[in-house]
């Protein structure tokens, strides 16, 4: 009797470790690793003790990333707007450039960096660098006071989704340069609303894993945004590229893409 | 004790042991959100209780059946879903409303079940619920500063939904949210009322611009601006989500969180009186709902739930459900003469294609006319309506759709406003109710002044779904603390309609 048994708790053991992972909690990365892919949400399903521990560790890291992503509210006050967005993004890893230079700034030493910005107290900032990092909503909120914005890069960002596409209104009349490329999170339902930008002139939208219809949507974009450059998706691109690896954008990409055939859905009763 | 229930909870670990592999696909979490905690803590006695008696029933049923002469007779009828015996709160109207207040009344408990909240809802198919046959929008062009403050929070919620609502090892939730804005147009006699109404917007911190026709016609340049004259157009936090999943994410997480779903119809309560005497003598009777008797689908059984607070949120239905308190059915002159004027008003929606359309900017867009549309998905469909004017409101018997409606009231309006539209195909149409307030289509929030335990969520008039989120929140503030604090609904409440003062928002469509 005992052996079976051993076996079988063997057997789901093993599962444990073969089958991959699925979700992740915040990451959008699918490999999370076998720790956060499996083992975590077993225990989480059947211990509330772990259930407790680890939605206290999501709700510190949520916490952590609104952090980083406050407002420069001091500086802000002392030194200006321009200021303030550029010491947000120098923390965040990013870079910025000030009207009138030709090269980006990236000192990432906080005391260095701290001393030389001083120096550019009252130049409009025009570029910002935000790629890689983790600007959220939020984090968008120390930007949108900039007057004179004209290039910015998200990309590969994982928190920036289509709440924060939503804010870029702001900068309707300044803004040249935009690139959303590999941000997993952006769909086309945010991509809608940069028709605000009128001075748009080239919009990186390439390898966005939760767009479906990608040519139908590079046709729509243009069509939104004749003045502008659309780069990143081909017109061909359609269904066929789907992402090889499971994301966990998957199950909603297929959705979509269903809601995008069959026009809506199950709200109509027949 | 904490330390004998963290052993007792650990013991599930020997107890899975005997249970079957589950597939690895499938999340597991969905074996428990069904049932509350509550039930949980026998866990630990016995292994696995619940599948082991179920599978033991039914033998047992199948044994009882085959000895009986052979009919389809049930021994042992299935009750899924019974009501407990006792609740401290009881919502009627298992809606976007009701799941609402009940999440929230959830996440303010001081300590995990510390209330017991039932919520009962007749029909789980949710054929009827205004919630899953509404528009799904969410806009802050309001005039009242209670309706843009709702809708800000409801936003704001909808933003952070996966902190709120989310489990940890499920994909995030998406509510498929359109941040596409509204485009209210006005025309030379709306015009001030509009500016008006975006004064009070900006003050409540809504990005509201205002544009001109030259400017509207720049902007989108499929749109007819004859008989425009301003145009007002929401920048952020509106636009258009999915009711179903955020009916059914509010609804597994507050059901995860130990929330008791009950399937039937509460259809009448049983009431305790206290008569009080005022200082010119009057008699005042203050009835008191002490049990919700509730009656399972197919059966003529009433199950009694003893409560100590009840909230209507029986969207439009929560005339009726008043009505079983005893408000509105009093002598003419007395306070329980007044009801709840909370009625179901059919509202149609059509869904037409016409490739020709506007983009992919295309806002949600109200005409001069109250005539309203949106973009649904990439493929050039979109949807729209318009409400009847009251001698047009149709019977509210069924949920038909009349055709007529669309080619008569509907078309003309849109394709003189948008050219395109001229040539388009209707491909589909639904109907549901409003949860129309037919004194100042604004909602009811409150505590009745005579059954002071019944509190009411209703009568949105067709602003609930985006409102649910804020109401549930403070009407859970108003019942556990007695008072609001995130937003003052004060002037939502029943007294309003004793005294006869209605507050009227003038943006209604
Ligand atoms: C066509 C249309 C478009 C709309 N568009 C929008 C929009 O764009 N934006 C917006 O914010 N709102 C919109 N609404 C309004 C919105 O849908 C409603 O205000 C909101 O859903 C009300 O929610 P509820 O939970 O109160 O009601 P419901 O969803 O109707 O839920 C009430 C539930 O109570 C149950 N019930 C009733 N009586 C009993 C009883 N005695 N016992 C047990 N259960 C009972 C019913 O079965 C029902 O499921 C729209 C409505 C319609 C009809």
């Amino acid at each position: 009797m005992a052996a079976p048994m051993a076996l079988r708790r063997g057997g789901r053991l093993l599962s444990l470790l073969r089958a991959c992972p699925r979700y992740s909690s915040r990451s959008s990365r699918p490999a999370a690793g076998l720790l956060k892919g499996r083992i975590l949400p077993y225990l989480y399903d059947r211990f509330y003790d772990m259930e407790a521990f680890i939605d206290f560790g999501t709700k510190l890291t949520g916490w952590n990333l609104e952090r980083k992503n406050t407002h420069y509210l001091r500086i802000q006050e002392k030194y200006g707007d321009d200021l303030a967005a550029a010491v947000f993004a120098l923390m965040l890893k990013g870079g910025v450039r000030f009207r009138g230079q030709t090269e980006w700034y990236r000192e990432h030493n906080r005391k260095r960096f701290c001393v030389d910005l001083v120096n550019y107290q009252g130049v409009p900032l025009e570029a910002a660098d935000f790629s890689g990092s983790i600007i959220s909503y939020e984090g968008l909120g120390s930007l949108v006071n900039l007057k004179a914005l004209k290039h910015l890069d998200l990309s590969r960002c994982p928190n920036v989704d289509d709440w924060c596409l939503s804010r870029l209104h702001v900068f309707g009349e300044t803004l040249e340069e935009l690139s959303l490329a590999g941000c997993p999170r952006v769909t086309e339902r945010g991509l809608g609303c940069l028709h605000h930008l009128e001075s748009l002139r080239r919009l990186d939208v390439s390898d966005l894993p939760s767009v479906p219809c990608k040519g139908l949507v590079r046709i729509l974009l243009e069509e939104m945004l004749p003045q502008c450059e659309v780069v990143g998706i081909r017109y061909d691109e359609d269904e066929l590229t789907l992402p090889i690896e499971p994301d966990v954008h998957q199950g909603q990409t297929e959705l979509l893409r269903e809601a995008a055939r069959v026009q809506k859905t199950r709200e109509i009763p027949a | 004790m904490r330390g004998g229930v963290m052993f007792g909870r650990l013991r599930p670990l020997v107890a899975a042991a005997g249970r079957p592999l589950a597939n690895p696909v499938e999340p597991r979490r969905q074996f428990r959100t069904g049932e509350s905690r509550q039930r949980d803590r026998f866990r630990g006695y016995e292994p696995r209780g619940s599948w082991d008696f179920g599978k033991e029933m039914a033998e047992f049923r199948k044994k009882l059946k085959e000895a009986l002469p052979g009919s389809d007779w049930n021994p042992l009828g299935i009750s899924k879903d019974l009501p407990p015996e006792w609740a401290d709160i009881v919502i009627v109207g298992g809606g976007i409303i009701g799941w609402s207040v009940a999440f929230w009344l959830k996440m303010k408990e001081s300590q995990r079940n510390a209330i017991r909240v039932v919520v009962v809802e007749r029909d789980l198919q949710y054929t009827k619920a205004s919630t899953v046959l509404s528009v799904g929008g969410i806009r802050q062009q309001f005039s009242l500063p209670e309706n843009i403050k709702m809708s800000q929070f409801s936003a704001e919620f909808l933003r952070s939904i996966n902190d709120y609502l989310g489990f940890f090892n499920e994909p995030p939730i998406d509510v498929q949210f359109n941040p596409m804005g509204y485009l209210f147009l006005a025309s030379e006699d709306g015009a001030a009322v509009l500016e008006e109404n975006v004064k009070i917007q900006r003050a409540e911190a809504a990005e509201v611009s205002l544009l001109s026709p030259a400017q509207l016609q720049k902007k989108f340049p499929w749109l007819n601006t004859d008989g425009v004259a301003l145009a007002s157009y929401g920048l952020e936090n509106e636009g258009w989500f999915d009711p179903w999943t955020l009916l059914n994410a509010l609804r597994r997480k507050a059901m995860s969180m130990g929330v008791f779903q009950s399937l039937g119809e509460v259809m009448s309560f049983h009431c305790s009186s206290t008569e009080m005497v005022t200082e010119d003598g009057e008699l005042i009777n203050f009835p008191r709902i002490m049990v919700a008797n509730v009656q399972m689908p197919d059966s003529i059984e009433y199950s009694p739930i003893k409560c100590s607070i009840v909230v209507n949120a029986a969207g439009a239905w929560s005339g009726r459900v008043a009505e079983m308190a005893g408000i509105g059915t009093g002598p003419p002159g007395s306070l329980e003469e007044i009801r709840l004027p909370v009625e179901p008003k059919k509202r149609y929606v059509y869904v037409w294609n016409c490739p020709e359309g506007p983009g992919l900017e295309t806002p949600m867009l109200i005409d001069t006319t109250g005539a309203y549309f949106r973009r649904e998905g990439l493929g050039g469909n979109y949807l729209g309506s318009i409400s009847p004017t009251e001698d047009e409101e149709p019977d509210i018997q069924d949920l038909e759709v009349d055709h007529e409606f669309f080619q008569e009231k509907v078309w003309p309006k849109l394709a003189h406003r948008v050219p395109a539209f001229e040539s388009l195909k209707v491909k589909s149409s639904w109907a549901g109710y409003y949860d129309y307030n037919t004194f100042d289509q604004n909602p009811v929030i409150g505590a009745h002044p005579l059954v002071g335990n019944l509190y009411f969520a209703s009568g949105f008039s067709g602003h609930g779904l985006q409102h649910s989120l804020a109401v549930g929140k403070c009407i859970t503030e108003l019942i556990l603390e007695g008072e609001y604090k995130t937003i003052d609904l004060g002037r939502f409440s029943f007294d309003r309609l004793i005294k006869g003062e209605q507050i009227l928002e003038k943006n209604i469509i």
